[in-house]
């Protein structure tokens, strides 16, 4: 069936987080943009209390073959994966930073959740259900190494019962209030066996507080600046042998990398859904300054006859809802157990690109104003570029539609 | 609930008029080009699918499915995949018909559409588009003015597909009221069809310009209503006809580019095409998902105007950008009219200019 309305309880739950983000997190939005690595202690605890269950984003898991196809055709199919990229666009229409800085398991608990024992979910998970505020980080990148996660240099060693690892992470969303402000985890990924490559990368669970696991800067940022962006050090820091997500063996075969690789089909369609709250904010903006001069858009007329500003206006609104489509489109491939590899890469490519692209072009369309922070919309400009950087920047997403498309593997196009 | 498949019935009609475009259409679509015929037979292997007469009501002759704009869309975008101006021809009479049950009266349904449910194809027709720079629906230049309970047409129409051959045409003019639409029979006096047009692409549709002279028609042959949901449905018909020629065109591209080597490798492996292919690949689906949207919102009964205006729009731009990087994919090769990318690119640059060449 092709059908593009919400179910009820998204519609519900959608106008409810539209009224959290209009209510509280716009009110507060240019303030925690101007100060930088302060945090809004009393609306992250009511973010907390309120969204324990509410936004489950990171924590789906894609079933594999038969497995899939069983659990799609016998029960009713999920929704929840459609839900969070609703609930999330809504939230990073009232900030995207503030949004980020959420209490949660985020990237880091969708790697335990897709990768971890049952024990494991249980123990890392778990203590998101009740206490103070928590969160959980992801820490993949290097200095040396970006989008390459395969040439990662952090090492894991095994000393008896234990891992000893050794290494620097950047660009850690949340690596600050996980690894040192509560009681979170940080996922870490290194390598058992450099010479093994893709096969010899694993990854570690390590507890806040860890011994050895320092954050040795917060970074100053362009935007999202609500959301703290952490390096972390590792020095002989020891964990729990039973930390490592998934197999200690070093095979051949690179299943475990892939794996993990895999979570992103699963968060590229949420980090799209974010980039598109950011877009749908500065459509509103441009949209409802027009109406008060007056200026309603003519749809009807053709492209060369309408105004420029009609003409780039009706192009951001297409492109933002053509990304929200192909955004929904991929989410909904993961409610349904469908293998959306392809689909999550181009809805993230596209969401990426169009928001750089609308938040810039909306500063472009109302002049002075645009430029000014007086308003938001410069800010929104700021806090999207990211969209089309984090979560695999534009080019690698590129990278991963054209090995589909083409039927290739990472060695015959790199 | 959202999804994103059609249903049993929606995917049978695709697969058929898949495999339709696949074995009929697509190998005659050069020669057409060049010589600017449609072959006959393929226009009745086509009135054999039963494209046109499915929708008209059985009172009339017709099978009575329901007129889904999602189902028209599918069918749209896999005939323009095999070709568009075979396409064109083919979905022709909908010109007339679409528009009829849409809005025609008891007696208007009763008097036009059995001419196009019998065993035979029967042509029919619009003429919506004007020979002008600045040529706007909101502002035709051709004019009915009431005269005596009748109306008077007067004004020049272009790009009217098979309007030599049409049983009726239906001519969009400015009213009173705004945009009006009449249904003239091919032999009303004061209409005079000129010579065939040449155009850079569409070679194997006749079109024409034709003259409405002080064009006298009854009250009786005006259709009645609010004509922007058949404005709306010709909209989405023409984005989903764009999104074939997409497609044709960057699956094409693709598979050239993985045959094609240069320095060693397939120029597919290289990413300045890998990642030009990536790109045209994300921006079909885009725009397919926009057509859907509106065709979905035609047919739950809403006001799809802004949603079919948003995706005409972008599907003619993509279009054009897809089927030129589908000639720049083939360098030199892509120029030489051996190859069908040419064709593509100069059937897609039309979009951004027609209306009202097809409607579902």
């Amino acid at each position: 069936m092709i059908d593009f309305s919400l179910s009820p309880a998204v519609e519900k739950n959608r106008a409810l987080l539209h009224a959290v983000a209009d209510g509280t997190m716009r009110p507060i939005s240019r303030e925690y943009d101007e100060r930088e690595h302060e945090k809004p202690t009393e609306w992250l605890n009511m973010m907390w209390e309120a969204s324990k269950d509410m936004v489950s984003f990171g924590e789906g898991k894609q079933k594999k073959g038969a497995d899939r196809k069983a659990e799609a055709t016998e029960r009713h199919p999920s929704e929840r994966t459609i839900r969070s990229a609703v609930l999330i666009e809504e939230l990073s229409w009232g900030d995207v930073g503030l949004y980020l800085s959420i209490p949660h398991p985020a990237l880091g608990g969708a790697a335990v959740a897709a990768a971890g024992t049952p024990e494991q979910k249980e123990r890392f998970l778990s203590r998101f259900r009740d206490g103070e505020p928590k969160w959980g980080a992801m820490a993949i990148t290097e200095p040396g190494c970006g989008s390459d996660s395969a040439a990662l240099t952090t090492t894991a060693v095994r000393d008896g019962d234990q891992w000893v690892i050794n290494g620097t992470k950047i660009f850690c969303t949340s690596g600050l209030m996980a690894a040192e402000k509560s009681e979170g985890f940080v996922v870490v990924w290194a390598t058992l066996d450099k010479s093994a490559g893709r096969a010899g990368i694993k990854a570690f669970v390590v507890n806040h507080h860890t011994p050895g696991m320092t954050v040795a800067k917060v970074e100053d940022k362009m935007g999202i600046r609500a959301s703290d962006t952490a390096m972390l050090v590792f020095e002989d820091c020891r964990i729990p042998l039973d930390n490592i997500l998934g197999q200690a063996e070093v095979k051949q075969s690179t299943a475990g990398f892939k794996g993990v690789m895999a979570t992103f089909d699963a968060t590229r369609p949420l980090v799209a859904a974010s980039a598109i709250g950011v877009a749908r904010a500065a459509v509103d903006y441009v949209r409802e300054t027009l109406a008060a001069e007056g200026i309603s858009i003519r749809y009807t007329t053709p492209p060369t006859k309408l105004t420029t500003l009609e003409r780039d206006f009706m192009e951001m609104e297409a492109n933002l809802q053509a990304a929200r489509l192909l955004t929904w489109r991929a989410a909904w491939m993961l409610d349904q157990g469908i293998q959306n590899n392809l689909e999550a890469s181009m809805a993230k490519a596209k969401a990426g690109s169009m928001v750089t692209q609308v938040t810039q072009k909306a500063v472009e369309l109302l002049g002075p104003l645009g430029y000014s922070r007086k308003i938001l919309l410069e800010k929104w400009m700021r806090d999207a570029k990211i969209s089309d950087i984090y979560e695999g920047t534009q080019q690698i997403n590129l990278l991963i539609i054209a090995r589909r498309i083409l039927g290739y593997s990472s060695q015959e196009l790199n | 609930m959202l999804g994103f498949q059609p249903d049993d019935e929606q995917q049978l009609i695709r697969d058929t008029v898949a495999e339709f475009a696949r074995e009929q259409l697509r190998p005659l679509a050069h020669d057409a080009d060049e010589s600017g015929l449609c072959p006959p037979s393929v226009v009745r292997q086509a009135w054999d699918l039963g494209l046109v007469q499915s929708t008209i009501p059985e009172a009339y002759g017709g099978v009575g499915a329901e007129s889904s704009a999602v189902t028209g869309s599918l069918i749209c975008e896999e005939l323009a995949w095999g070709d568009l101006a075979l396409a064109l021809h083919i979905l022709s009479p909908q010109l007339v018909t679409c528009p009829v049950i849409m809005l025609g009266t008891p007696e208007q349904k009763a008097q036009i559409l059995s001419c196009y449910a019998g065993p035979h194809f029967t042509a029919g027709t619009a003429a919506v588009m004007e020979p002008r720079f600045d040529f706007d629906l909101n502002a035709l230049t051709t004019t009915a003015e009431r005269h005596h309970g009748a109306f008077v047409l007067n004004g020049t129409k272009c790009f009217v597909p098979l309007a030599a051959a049409a049983t009726h045409l239906l001519v969009y003019a400015r009213g009173d009221k705004g945009i009006a639409a009449f249904l003239l029979p091919q032999d009303t006096p004061g209409l005079s069809i000129g010579e065939r047009e040449k155009n850079m692409g569409l070679k194997a549709v006749a079109t024409y310009e034709l003259r409405l002279d002080h064009c006298r028609v009854p009250a009786s042959s005006q259709l009645q209503g609010d004509i922007q949901p058949v404005l709306n449905r010709s909209r989405v018909a023409l984005s989903a006809l764009a999104v074939g020629v997409a497609r044709a065109a960057y699956e094409y591209a693709r598979e050239y580019a993985k045959e094609r080597t240069a320095f060693g490798t397939a120029i597919a492996q290289k990413q300045a095409i890998a990642f030009m292919l990536a790109e045209m690949a994300t921006e079909i689906d885009a725009a397919r998902l926009l057509v859907w949207e509106a065709a979905w919102k035609i047919d739950t009964g809403g006001d799809a105007t802004r949603e079919a205006c948003l995706a005409k729009n972008y599907a003619a731009n993509m279009v054009l950008t897809v089927t030129d990087n589908a000639v720049q994919t083939l360098g030199g090769h892509g120029y030489i009219r051996d190859h069908p990318v040419e064709l593509w690119l100069r059937n897609g640059r039309g979009f951004a200019t027609f209306e009202g060449l097809a409607i579902i």
